[in-house]
């Protein structure tokens, strides 16, 4: 059970998820044609993005109690968690108004194809 | 056990991240991406995030996915078409990305003194979340409420029928 316990994964192997999440989600907003898709798409490299804050954030809480600055540090690693909640907020709003914007578009052109939609005028 | 919950989640994401460039129609899109919200929240909790890991639910896998299969349904979106500019893309955006992946995988495997993460590590609670948030960051915090409200009036008068001109107009002209 203990060993169970003490079983570690490297940190980086978080960060190459996070990187090749953020790859996936490139590969998706260039070769998808649905306006929906693609905003999908960058919400997955938001996400992946988040994952790589939230793995810095515990990289900060090694830290020996006897070295200086180890308060300083665990202060840097809440504030680490604390950056990806604001992300959020800000990707929530940012979902309301790329949702209302979608529906506009539909509104006015009828479709959702990203090849029919390049001009900036409705 | 943080191995094995490690690989489980991370292939279930990686899966669901895979399986949104693979299908055609958004619905299966939104259905996949979920599942990639979810087992991120898992990973959030595993590197010691329980907020995090709470909020990743309730936020992303709850509002913003229910918002978007929402619009899925209500714009009866269908199946994308396959065209010249996908095929254009798919020829470019492949050795592009894969380029850029390459890039920051090597950074990541040359970097230096990255620590490892383990259960027993002990997770940072939303007290003391709670205390920085509410104290330093109080500002950073009360502006983000009034980005909300701005975006709550800018999707009302967006998605509003007739862009709200028309409307105004149609209701001057009955008045008359």
């Amino acid at each position: 059970m203990s060993s169970f316990l003490s079983q570690q994964v490297p940190l980086s192997w978080y960060l190459l998820l996070s990187a090749v999440l953020f790859s996936l989600g490139i590969v998706g907003f260039l070769i998808k044609r649905n306006l929906i898709t693609v905003f999908m798409s960058i919400e997955l490299m938001l996400n992946a993005v988040n994952l790589s804050f939230v793995t810095f954030a515990r990289q900060w809480q090694f830290c020996d109690a006897a070295v200086q600055g180890c308060l300083l540090a665990q202060a840097h690693a809440v504030k680490g968690q604390i950056f990806v909640f604001f992300v959020m907020m800000v990707a929530a709003a940012e979902a309301a108004v790329g949702l209302a914007i979608i529906i506009a578009v539909f509104r006015a052109r009828a479709t959702l194809a990203v090849d029919r939609i390049d001009l900036m005028k409705l | 056990m943080h191995l094995i919950l490690f690989i489980v989640f991370a292939a279930l994401c990686l899966a669901g991240a895979i399986n949104l460039l693979l299908q055609s129609h958004p619905i299966n899109g939104a259905l996949s991406l979920i599942v990639v919200m979810t087992s991120l929240a898992v990973l959030y909790l595993l590197l010691g995030a329980e907020f995090l890991a709470a909020a990743q639910i309730i936020v992303y896998a709850g509002a913003i996915m229910v918002l978007f299969t929402f619009v899925v349904m209500l714009l009866n979106a269908g199946r994308e078409e396959r065209t010249m500019g996908s095929r254009t893309w798919r020829a470019v955006g492949f050795p592009a990305t894969a380029a850029v992946l390459a890039v920051i995988a090597t950074v990541i495997l040359k970097a230096q003194g990255l620590g490892v993460a383990k259960l027993s590590d002990g997770i940072t609670s939303t007290a003391d979340l709670s205390e920085v948030l509410f104290t330093e960051l109080l500002l950073p915090f009360e502006v983000t409420s009034v980005l909300i409200l701005i975006a709550i009036l800018g999707a009302v008068a967006l998605a509003r029928h007739g862009h709200g001109d028309s409307d105004g107009k149609i209701e001057r002209t009955a008045a008359k």
